[in-house]
């Protein structure tokens, strides 16, 4: 692009120049084909096994006394990660919805419920969880690397992983019944 | 040994100290104005919106971040420990400028440089023919035109 | 029954763009001169053929077909038929279609002209503008059909280009309405503006590949074009500030630009754009630098349709609502195609396309003519590089990063003052030829006028350097260009002995693009001045007002008398309008009325602000925030932006020199067409 018209009265363009100039081209339309490709994508898709990543918490939403979670210590038990905001309106529509669904997985040990809460601030968070008594461990969603590494789209979405870490269900939007989320956690857990 | 130690224990002492000392003083300020807070989310960009610089963005959730603003102003945070905050809780995307400046000025200064550097090789290259001459500097203008477009004038000037 | 007569014409009309690209080729291959005849007349129907389309779905949009999913996405029954109209460009489907159209019509335009004389060029034009043309439409006729209609089936409501088996038709009670941001005067010619200066470049592309392909690579392409290419900058400038204006008016920031990746998208091709029409006249007054007119032509084109598919294909925002259609992939199959096969079209060329001169001096007005270009190109380059960033960074490091205004401003202002300082300099040396020694002649009177200015405007103004450096460059590329006008109409009086106004009049009748491209510089001027007043001067307060509470700002005072708040149902807009009263040095100046207004279809805000504008000042008042519950008072943010009318004022002027440099000049056109095709005869037979 910086290519200020080499003069050269000779004949044709010397072969080194013309190398460069469609190893350049053909550069830059990788690169935004990449950037395409990376557009269209859509969130991470059911099937994929997760990678490791770490959930602080906020105080008053640990996990048995715990300010910080390690995604692989929960191998074993079929995670429900929500993904959420205090200034995210349908948000509020599937929150007690979430709340009532942990309240009845809860006591079975073999499911946790995650909060992480994307882009917001703290007191606000915390007013949105008190509003709809929300019990189950939550906590920021640190510079968004999980939701980047999901690829989320918006919130709300939760995103259902088995036992083994691999990811079954994605629900973009908020649940409009507790039925929905029953559905899902029970045909993880047979 | 032993010294090292307690000189540690003492500094971090004076440190907690010193923080302890900061806060309920900061906190009997008074509440930031709306300028001092603007001053701030100026130079921040909103987590959600596209390029939309805190201070303007209308959304309920900027509004929010601008109260953090200001409750973080109100206990005396300094203006880089909020951005360091930010950039912490939202991502490097709330700064104006990505973090790695070398990154982002090298590749366009390299690539201006490389441009102009072809452009100079460009001028000797065209004039290498007329060097020699070209030591005497005043040398007496060429005609304005070169003969093609001269003789199109002449038949220009026939014509009227 | 409308919607699928439009649908079906824009599908015919896509035929016959192919049938015009595949018609030309073979018309040209074979030697079958009535087949290119034929290509012709049918690039010549699309327009008709679009025209017919385009009524169908004004009909659609006027009359509140909600069946059509375009019509119930950008209007609503409250909006106004002017604005029913305009929507027409206010969604992705309608906006592709009025692309197309403005297209059809240039291309129609090119075919209408006389192609006695360069019959070889015709075909390849016609081949690049339908192959372009053919792309947007086709985007249209597959995948953004304006079209579609809603159908109930078993499934549910959904839109098909067709009426599927087994459903009925469905017809949405009312629309969602406009985008309330895209029903401001300013976004209503904003994007015709733009797109007309976009779809222009195509012309002069048109006849560059034209001259790649068939080998005339000589410099009459340019002089074919010429026209195209200033009406085309016309266009693209006039559509830049236009859309500057409505972000001043209606986007409530305070400012005109905010370096957003769209509005850089936009900017770019007018920055290859401009430095092609500077160097192509060094191509013909000097016959050098063809290769780089051709490069410059070629990213100009790319550049447009890189612009568009950056605003519209979602990779530079992953939440965009566009990210999922089709249309991002083929946009960027287009560019790809388009880019590479004109770079290796020009490489195939490159030694046809050698310099017949040589440089002399570096001080000629060629060799700064280079530097400008060089100026241009990086200016580019860092906006190339800006919006291409973050796409890099996520890419490479899985960081999301911003590119905001401090890096832009940063990077170019060098930049734009050392093109200021070339503006000042180059109206003054001459082709071929120029010294230290003329040049410091002619530029030192200048020189010592901006240097009193300068000192003026320490001692009265302002001490801030950058502000200082801004003003010094403005004021000597003001009183050169002054000084270079005066001495042309000097010199006439002297020979004709015209009155000097005559003499005015008549020397910039005489060359109009020389002495238009000085308007046009000292407009840029204006428009500099306006910008050094807003980026360095700028100063903005906010505060929360109680009724009769005063905030005050430089020297103006504003008191807060009242607000209102009421319904217009006629239109679905609800307005709060607060109402302050302003004093300047404790003088009553009268009253401001910033307001909010909520559009119900959309359920949108808007910021209206209130603004007093003059020449040295805008006071730009914004109601941030008022709850009527809490009745505790009303927020304002107020911004004084100095001098910022001066750009308005200067995108004016502007206007007139384009104008004046690009009006069509019948009589010496012809006759120099005659006078050049006799000197060719006369130079052929010498041979």
């Amino acid at each position: 692009m910086t290519d200020t018209s080499p003069p050269a009265p000779r004949r044709g363009v010397p072969l080194w120049a013309q190398i460069i100039i469609w190893v350049f081209l053909v550069g830059l339309l990788a690169i935004v084909a990449l950037g395409l490709r990376r557009a269209q994508q859509g969130t991470v898709q059911p099937g994929q096994a997760i990678d490791n990543f770490t959930l602080p918490l906020y105080s008053g939403y640990e996990l048995d006394g715990k300010s910080e979670i390690q995604f692989d210590d929960l191998r074993g038990k079929v995670v429900v990660i929500n993904f959420w905001a205090s200034w995210c309106k349908p948000c509020e529509q599937e929150a007690a919805e979430l709340q009532q669904a942990w309240t009845e997985y809860e006591p079975t040990g073999e499911v946790l419920f995650l909060g992480a809460d994307y882009v917001d601030t703290e007191p606000e968070a915390r007013v949105y969880l008190k509003k709809f008594g929300v019990t189950y461990p939550n906590g920021p969603d640190l510079a968004t690397r999980i939701s980047q590494y999901f690829r989320i789209k918006g919130v709300p979405e939760t995103y259902f992983i088995d036992k083994e870490g691999v990811l079954q269900y994605v629900q973009i939007g908020p649940f409009t019944s507790l039925e929905q989320i029953r559905a899902q956690i029970d045909t993880l857990l047979e | 040994m032993g010294s090292s130690r307690t000189i540690f224990y003492f500094v971090l002492l004076t440190l907690v100290l010193a923080g302890f000392w900061t806060i309920p003083v900061s906190a009997q300020g008074p509440t930031p104005t709306d300028d001092e807070v603007n001053r701030i989310a100026k130079q921040l960009y909103c987590p959600v919106c596209e390029s939309t610089p805190l201070d303007v963005c209308p959304t309920e959730a900027c509004r929010q971040w601008r109260d953090l603003i200001r409750s973080m102003l109100a206990e005396g945070r300094s203006e880089e420990e909020i951005e360091q905050y930010f950039v912490e809780h939202y991502g490097a995307r709330v700064l104006a400028e990505p973090p790695n400046r070398l990154a982002t000025y090298l590749v366009p200064a390299v690539a201006i440089l490389l441009g102009a550097f072809m452009l100079f090789r460009g001028f000797r290259m065209w004039m290498k023919p007329s060097i020699t001459e070209a030591g005497a500097a005043d040398a007496p203008p060429e005609p304005e035109q070169d003969p093609y477009i001269a003789k199109l004038e002449e038949e220009l000037r026939k014509q009227k | 029954m409308i919607a699928n007569f439009g649908y079906g014409v824009l599908v015919i009309t896509f035929l016959v763009t192919l049938y015009s690209v595949f018609a030309a080729i073979y018309g040209d291959r074979r030697q079958i001169p009535a087949m290119v005849e034929s290509a012709r007349r049918a690039m010549l129907l699309t327009w008709p053929l679009l025209t017919l389309t385009a009524g169908a779905l004004i009909y659609l949009l006027i009359n509140d077909h909600y069946e059509v999913q375009f019509v119930y996405e950008v209007t609503s029954r409250s909006m106004p038929t002017y604005l029913k109209i305009t929507a027409w460009w206010g969604g992705q489907a309608g906006s592709l279609l009025f692309w197309s159209w403005l297209m059809s019509a240039f291309a129609s335009l090119v075919t209408l002209r006389k192609w006695d004389r360069d019959r070889e060029f015709l075909p390849w034009v016609i081949v690049v503008a339908c192959v372009t043309m053919a792309f947007f439409i086709g985007m249209n006729v597959f995948f953004e059909n304006p079209f579609a209609q809603f159908y109930q089936t078993f499934d549910g409501v959904k839109s098909y280009n067709l009426k599927p088996a087994n459903s009925i038709l469905f017809t949405p009670e009312n629309g969602q309405g406009l985008n309330p941001l895209l029903r401001h005067p300013g976004m209503i010619i904003h994007p015709p503006m733009l797109y007309l200066g976009f779809v222009s470049f195509v012309i002069p592309y048109a006849f560059a590949i034209a001259a790649l392909i068939t080998g005339r690579t000589d410099d009459r392409w340019i002089r074919l074009t010429r026209r195209w290419t200033l009406w085309a900058w016309l266009f693209l400038s006039f559509g830049l500030v236009l859309g500057g204006r409505w972000a001043y008016d209606v986007l409530g920031w305070g400012g005109y630009w905010g370096w957003d990746p769209v509005e850089i998208a936009a900017f770019m091709p007018w920055l290859t754009g401009t430095a092609f029409l500077h160097s192509v006249m060094i191509q013909e007054k000097r016959g050098m630098l063809k290769q780089w007119n051709m490069i410059l032509i070629i990213l100009t084109y790319d550049l447009v349709i890189f612009g568009t598919f950056l605003t519209r294909s979602g990779v530079l925002s992953s939440v965009h609502a566009f990210a999922q259609s089709a249309i991002g992939p083929l946009f960027f199959a287009f560019i790809g195609f388009t880019l590479i096969s004109s770079i290796a079209l020009i490489i195939y060329r490159w030694g046809s396309l050698k310099s017949e001169t040589e440089m002399t001096s570096l001080l000629s007005r060629e060799a700064l003519f280079l530097l400008n270009n060089l100026l241009f190109m990086s200016i580019l380059v860092v906006c190339f590089w800006g919006v291409i960033f973050p796409l890099i960074s996520e890419l490479f490091s899985g960081q999301k990063v911003t590119v905001g205004p401090p890096f832009y401003e940063r990077a170019t202002s060098p930049l734009f003052a050392t093109l200021m300082m070339l503006m000042g300099i180059a109206p003054l040396s001459a082709w071929g030829r120029s010294t230290v020694k003329t040049l410091g002649r002619a530029i030192w009177k200048p020189i010592v006028g901006a240097v009193v200015v300068t000192a003026v405007l320490f001692a009265t103004y302002t001490q801030k350097i950058g502000a200082l450096i801004g003003f010094f460059l403005v004021a000597l590329v003001i009183f050169v260009t002054i000084y270079e006008y005066w001495r042309g109409a000097y010199a006439r009086q002297r020979s004709q002995g015209e009155n000097i106004f005559t003499a005015f009049w008549n020397l910039t009748g005489r060359d109009r693009r020389r002495y238009g491209g000085y308007i046009i510089h000292i407009s840029m001027m204006l428009m500099a001045i306006g910008i050094i007043g807003i980026e360095t001067f700028q100063v903005e307060t906010q505060g929360t007002l109680g009724q009769g509470e005063t905030i005050s700002l430089r020297n103006y005072e504003l008191t807060y008398r009242e607000i209102a708040q009421w319904d217009d149902l006629p239109s679905g807009v609800n307005y709060r309008r607060a109402v302050l009263d302003v004093y300047e040095d404790g003088e009553y100046l009268g009253q401001l009325a910033p307001r909010i207004d909520y559009y119900y279809d959309s359920q949108q805000n808007m910021t209206i602000p209130g603004q007093r504008s003059t020449m040295r000042d805008d006071l730009y008042v914004l109601l941030v925030d008022w709850e009527p519950a809490t009745a505790a008072g009303a927020t304002f943010k107020i911004y004084v932006n100095p001098l910022v009318n001066w750009l308005w004022l200067g995108s004016l002027l502007f206007l007139a020199g384009i104008i004046i440099a690009a009006w069509p000049e019948k009589e010496r056109e012809r006759a120099a067409f005659k006078a050049e095709a006799r000197v060719q005869q006369q130079t052929s037979a010498a041979d």
